[in-house]
């Protein structure tokens, strides 16, 4: 018996639907490292991955969005669990895609994990930060409360591959969105590896769809979409975002443009759940009223 | 009316036994082969100028349809308002076939297509099981008929069919088509996944045509299996070979399971390879569906504006 053994390559396949297939188009690219070495071959999406990744993302969203808050923190932190367990795998592919010494890899992969803990802690204590109760002048109670605004089209971060990749994801569907994210085009195997994650840890197929290809390919077809209802452009370059926005603006869709983001791993407040938020307000009769007026 | 077919068959439907002995006389079909052969017609790729004219006239084929218990005058209204114009947003979108509904809301749908090109059918006789005395099947028919349908839907008796009572079914077809006298179109639903086999679907599909059916249809679309590209190829090589041996045409109906456009436009490319531009016309094949006719709008916006639509822009039915 000799000590060579063969080779297995991973097929790096997309997530959608909580299924893995490869591209409809049946094209792949070629992923390098930060030093141009073949890593793997990824799918090159087309507009039609993307159609079907939003049909996905439309059908989970009614359970998702309709699941407790405490539900879906307890899914996303299992996420995190599983996640932890494969970090070695994060830490090799984080290395490859971003040219870090290994430390720094780890150092990314624990705040991408931290970062799914975070979000799972906020699901159900966003409500009581952006809604509440409203004093007004009338025998009302006057109630906000945020409501999810749909499904959401997510432009990951081009250059943190995965810790980027977390940051714009989790608080998306930490209030109950679904998400058709398109994976950074030079490194996308971190997200694709994601999606493997994401399908053991209980959450719905659909809820999180991942594509890999050519950004601005697969992002304006999104953009026109008529059943997308906002789009987070973090991994749009200026002149591609602004196209985008024009498209996006042909059914209102929400906007959140790209922000500069130095360093991923600090705090990230509140401002990426809110984004995705509607606020409901609902006047509710507080009881009849008499000839003597209000009760309250 | 007469109760036997005037062509060269009609010897064929003498007696009990020459309908027998002509039925099992047919060919036996080659399920592997008939299935090999609707799947790669599937495969066709129909694009840009053809996928448009495809989508217009699956729109012009779609029998719009609610059976439902739950029916009500305004859901029938509604229905008949979609048929009339299915896309509001676009007058140029054709309309559709017909509504389909049950015999007491005939007159309600009649009423909501006036003046309209949209023909109103009605399913009759005990729709969908059919297990009802003749007499009681009859009266359904003549009600709706009397309500103004244009096209009776009759389901026949599988329990006589699978029995081997062909005699019973012929009968039973032959009344219902004197029931619906010279103003209506009889449509006769098999129901092909209770048939269980493909040479019962090519029997029965004789069975109808030679008790004088304008149309055969597949199914009810209550059971589990309904159209499939299958047994619609093998009931349109039926209505062919039919016209040939009697120069008389016969329409094709596959009703329920047909969601999406992609799906309605394989069944096109099965009629046009099968029996040709002949029947590529609303008189001659339609779809018997209610959800396929919002995939179609939203394919045919998409052609129209270069992005995808969503549920959003059409009517929840």
């Amino acid at each position: 018996m000799s000590d060579a053994r063969l080779s297995v390559f991973k097929t790096y396949k997309l997530y959608v639907g909580g299924k893995f297939p490869r591209s409809e188009s049946g094209r792949v690219y070629e992923v390098t490292d930060s030093k141009g070495k073949w890593l793997a071959n990824a799918p090159l999406s087309s507009r039609k991955d993307a159609r079907d990744a939003v049909v996905a993302a439309r059908k989970a969203f009614g359970a998702w969005s309709g699941a407790t808050a405490y539900n879906r923190g307890q899914i996303l932190y299992r996420v995190a669990e599983m996640l932890e367990g494969r970090r070695d795998q994060y830490v090799a592919e984080v290395a490859d895609a971003e040219g870090l010494s290994k430390s720094k890899a780890a150092a990314q992969v624990d705040a991408a994990i931290d970062r799914w803990v975070w979000y799972a802690g906020w699901t159900d204590k966003i409500a009581q930060v952006v809604g509440g109760g409203n004093p007004v002048a009338g025998p009302f109670f006057n109630l906000s409360s945020p409501e999810p605004t749909g499904v959401v089209a997510v432009l990951a971060p081009q250059e943190s591959s995965l810790l980027g990749l977390v940051s714009v994801v989790a608080p998306v569907i930490a209030t109950g969105n679904t998400a058709v994210v398109v994976a950074s085009e030079k490194a996308p195997l971190p997200a694709l590896s994601l999606g493997e994650v994401l399908a053991t840890s209980d959450l719905p197929g659909g809820v999180v769809n991942v594509l890999s290809g050519r950004t601005a390919e697969i992002a304006a077809p999104l953009a026109a979409h008529q059943d997308v209802n906002a789009i987070d452009l973090a991994g749009a370059d200026e002149a591609l975002a602004k196209e985008l926005e024009i498209a996006a603006a042909d059914n209102l869709k929400r906007v959140l443009r790209p922000q500069p983001v130095d360093n991923w791993s600090a705090d990230p407040g509140t401002d990426r759940m809110t984004a995705f938020l509607e606020t409901k307000t609902v006047w509710h009769p507080t009881g009849s009223l008499g000839a003597s007026g209000s009760a309250y | 009316m007469p109760t036997t077919a005037p062509h060269a068959l009609s010897d064929v439907t003498a007696s009990d036994s020459t309908l027998r002995r002509f039925l099992h006389g047919l060919p036996g079909v080659d399920a592997v082969g008939l299935e090999a052969r609707a799947a790669s017609l599937g495969t066709r790729s129909i694009k840009t100028t053809a996928k448009a004219y495809a989508i217009d006239l699956a729109i012009s084929m779609v029998d719009l349809t609610t059976l439902e218990g739950a029916d009500t005058p305004g859901k029938v209204r509604a229905l008949g308002a979609k048929a009339v114009h299915p896309d509001p947003t676009d007058r140029a979108t054709p309309a559709t076939a017909a509504v389909c509904v049950y015999p007491d809301m005939v007159a309600t749908a009649k009423e909501a297509v006036a003046g309209s090109t949209v023909k109103v059918a009605s399913v009759a006789t005990a729709f969908p099981a059919g297990r009802a005395p003749l007499a009681v099947k009859l009266a359904d028919v003549r009600e709706a008929v009397a309500a103004g349908a244009d096209e009776i839907d009759m389901v026949i008796d599988r329990g006589a069919f699978l029995a081997g009572n062909y005699r019973k079914v012929y009968d039973e077809i032959t009344a219902v088509k004197e029931a619906c006298g010279t103003s209506a179109r009889l449509k006769v639903i098999f129901e092909t996944g209770e048939l269980s086999t493909y040479d019962n679907i090519r029997r029965a599909s004789w069975l109808g045509m030679l008790a004088g059916a304008d149309f055969i249809k597949t199914s009810t679309g209550k059971v589990a299996v309904n159209a499939t590209p299958a047994n619609t190829l093998l009931m349109l090589e039926a209505v062919r070979d039919f016209r040939a041996q009697t120069g008389v045409q016969v329409g094709v109906k596959p009703a329920g399971g047909i969601r999406t456009s992609k799906d309605a436009i394989k069944f096109l490319v099965l009629v046009n390879e099968t029996v040709g531009e002949d029947w590529l016309d609303n008189h001659w094949f339609r779809f018997g569906a209610s959800s396929l006719l919002n995939d179609l709008l939203m394919q045919r916006q998409k052609l129209a504006t270069g992005r995808y639509s969503g549920p959003d822009y059409v009517t929840v039915d």
